[in-house]
């Protein structure tokens, strides 16, 4: 019973990627790279890892979709005769995505790899955020610099050309 | 490892190579700037997804958690500046036709 | 007391903001300023003995460390930078876009030394990914149709490089407790997982391969060498690349993975590969900062040669020509520079005798490709000459023997560029050109000083300063 969630969110969010790539729309395709992300996010809380599906599911699902779409809605769309041609030369292209799919799944079956994991010893500290504020504050560190290379990008890059 | 971490792990493993598969084939057969933004993402994610199998299965779940979160603040800002540039590139070409991009070769 | 080096560039930077119009247009001093508090700091033993500190100040306390490898990478950071800088001058012009240049400067130096000095695979992956961030907003900073096109190039492959080591670290969790470079060493040792470890490092290899820039993970790097503001082509040529590809590479070999056979093999494999097309390549350019990008391809395989060795030598002649590289090539995009800021254009099937008009970069430039081609004796000659002897000792002698060859592929290309760029007679419509700008002469007169100077003086430094770092 357990077992068949986990198989089920992995086969729902395998799809929603899947439609992610193929569909025609842009606008879709970024709808559905936030479906994609909340699949992740349940599995991430079936892993045992709910800070980190918390930040997935607010970040992910959510900004970098806002910013998917800010930027789709901000470039214009192609004229009519352009749009249909390329979709036709779209699935062309696109339709060999599912059979390698499927292939790979089915030589991948085949593989009967057998592992004796010698594991780590486990660790000491249980809590994430004790871990990342007192044992990897160069993480902190380097993600505040991050997030300012971020700031002055967004600054240069998206502001309008006001001279032209 | 525990009987219930080793039943998962195959099939987990299974959908992360699909997940790698999808956003390679994507990155690689689109023409579309944007598209090429979204194959990279999902190659994110599928790195995120490895990355906390990993932490399951050795059961290091609290350093991989501060990894991911790292990692997820990381490429917020690396796509940021990607829409960025493919929004001045749409306001130089026109289009977001990846075959425009011809103007370096030489 | 390593953590200055990150920390008093980030209290600048945050200082600077705050500053009215009238203080951002000391945003270029201040960078500079910079660049030489590290060359100092390189050089002070205070500084660079990480001794842990107590009290209020131990929240500052990281653990980074330095050994000789590192202080010859802090060391090339802090002069590119400054290079740069001077050259930024003619080429951004508007005051808004020199302050953001400026705090884009320190981004990136904050990232290059955090990578240079860190001890943990995965912070090392932070500051690669902010230099990386750094250098294509770098890239992209005027908006330029082709600027724009070469940032969006290499931020796909450097992203899809990151993809590849990211893979690999996860695989390695799965061996090791912990991400630092001692608990991953010992748990590779001790571990009976051949097979997960080979797969690891592909896989990691793959991407620092693609960071590099070496052949075949070439396919970013003309496109963006070329089509940056020059600027900073100076500092991806002189440094980004190269830190974020070879040092990351020699750290991970040197440090974790250790030097097996197979690995000796694909180093020497890539250089060579890197080392003669990257020079065939080069021949065919029309344009000067391609002909320039292969060129760098070409050195790095070079790089890649000496280190692929295992041996000490092997590996300081690999050091060495790391340093002499990034004088070498940056003075070759000063050159560049200067050629694109009089002429108005990059194309050298439309250029020839501008030695005339532009002595200094004249000279200059031919110093550097006399040092690039390993011509005694200068600088370049002392690297080249140790790592082919370096490739003798080890028995790979075919290796060695088209390392030569290679050299002198590089003379050729050299030579070539030299007589369609500055020799011969004068082309018309080039009669109004003059010499460069203060900013684009006196960094070139620096490098070539240290070109000439460290030539020269070679059998004095290799016993007091080269051989030292490099055993540390």
């Amino acid at each position: 019973m357990v077992l068949n969630i986990d198989i089920a969110v992995l086969f729902l969010m395998a799809l929603s990627a899947l439609w992610t790539v193929m569909t025609r729309s842009l606008l879709r395709s970024a709808i559905g790279l936030a479906l994609t992300s909340a699949m992740l996010t349940i599995l991430m809380f079936r892993l045992h890892a709910p800070l980190a599906a918390v930040f997935e599911l607010s970040v992910c699902s959510g900004l970098i979709s806002v910013v998917f779409i800010a930027t789709i809605s901000l470039t214009q769309p192609m004229s009519q005769e352009k749009v249909l041609q390329h979709m036709k030369d779209r699935l062309e292209r696109f339709w060999y995505l599912p059979i390698l799919l499927v292939l790979t799944g089915i030589v991948l079956s085949f593989l009967n790899l057998k592992f004796n994991l010698i594991l780590p010893a486990p660790e000491i500290e249980k809590d994430p955020r004790i871990v990342l504020w007192n044992q990897r504050p160069l993480d902190l560190l380097g993600q505040i610099i991050m997030l300012l290379t971020g700031a002055f990008g967004i600054v240069i890059l998206f502001r309008e050309a006001k001279k032209k | 490892m525990s009987a219930q971490a080793l039943t998962l792990f195959w099939p987990f493993c299974l959908f992360i190579v699909v997940l790698f598969i999808i956003g390679f084939y994507c990155l690689l057969v689109t023409f579309n700037l944007i598209r090429a933004l979204i194959g990279l993402e999902l190659l994110i994610k599928a790195v995120t997804l490895l990355l906390v199998l990993v932490g399951y299965v050795t059961r290091h779940e609290a350093l991989i958690q501060s990894l991911v979160i790292t990692l997820i603040v990381m490429e917020v800002v690396i796509i940021a500046v990607a829409a960025g540039i493919v929004l001045g590139l749409h306001q130089h070409n026109k289009s977001l036709d990846v075959r425009q991009l011809r103007n370096l070769k030489g | 007391m390593l953590s200055l080096l990150i920390l008093i560039p980030l209290a600048f930077l945050l200082l600077m903001n705050f500053l009215t119009l009238k203080g951002r247009r000391l945003a270029f001093a201040v960078v500079m300023a910079l660049s030489f508090f590290q060359i100092y700091a390189v050089f002070c033993p205070t500084i660079m003995a990480n001794r842990p500190l107590h009290g209020l100040a131990s929240v500052f306390d990281f653990t980074l460390a330095v050994d000789g490898l590192s202080r010859i990478m802090l060391l090339c950071i802090a002069i590119v930078i400054f290079i740069a800088l001077l050259v930024a001058a003619p080429f951004v012009k508007e005051e808004d876009k020199r302050f953001y240049f400026a705090g884009l400067m320190i981004l990136e130096l904050m990232g290059l030394n955090g990578v240079v000095m860190v001890r943990d695979i995965f912070s090392m992956y932070v500051f690669w990914e902010v230099a990386a961030a750094a250098s294509f907003i770098l890239i992209a900073l005027q908006k330029k149709r082709d600027p724009l096109e070469g940032a969006f190039k290499y931020l796909i492959f450097s992203s899809v490089a990151t993809v590849f080591v990211l893979s690999a670290i996860a695989i390695i969790l799965l061996i090791s407790g912990d991400t630092s470079f001692a608990a991953i060493r010992e748990a590779l040792r001790v571990s009976p997982h051949s097979f997960l470890i080979t797969l690891a490092v592909s896989i990691f290899l793959t991407g620092l391969f693609m960071k590099a820039g070496v052949m075949p993970f070439h396919g970013y790097l003309p496109d963006a060498y070329a089509s940056a503001p020059a600027p900073v082509s100076i500092l991806l040529a002189g440094v980004v690349t190269k830190t974020l590809g070879v040092y990351t590479a020699m750290r991970i070999v040197i440090d974790i993975f250790g030097f097996s056979a197979s690995l000796q093999s694909i180093l020497l494999c890539i250089g060579l590969i890197s080392a003669i097309f990257g020079a065939l390549a080069a021949m065919g350019q029309k344009d000067l900062k391609r002909l320039l990008a292969y060129s760098s391809i070409s050195q790095v395989g070079y790089i890649f040669l000496g280190f692929g060795c295992g041996t000490p030598l092997g590996i300081a002649a690999a050091i060495f020509h790391i340093f002499n590289h990034t004088v070498f090539k940056s003075l070759l995009f000063v050159n560049a520079a200067a050629v694109e800021d009089r002429t108005g254009s990059l194309d050298m099937s439309r250029m020839s005798g501008l030695a005339s008009k532009m002595p200094v970069t004249g000279t200059t430039s031919v110093l550097a490709s006399l040092s690039a081609s390993g011509v005694p004796p200068l600088a370049g000659f002392w690297s080249k000459l140790f790592i082919v002897l370096a490739l003798w000792q080890c028995g790979h002698y075919g290796v060695a023997a088209a390392a030569v060859m290679a050299s002198l592929l590089t003379l050729a290309y050299m030579l070539l560029f030299q007589r369609s760029v500055f020799f011969g007679t004068l082309e018309k419509g080039l009669e109004g050109v003059v010499e460069a700008g203060f900013g684009l002469t006196l960094p070139a007169i620096i490098l070539a000083v240290l070109i000439v100077g460290v030539g020269i003086f070679f059998p004095y430094l290799v016993h007091t300063v080269i051989f030292p770092v490099a055993y540390p």
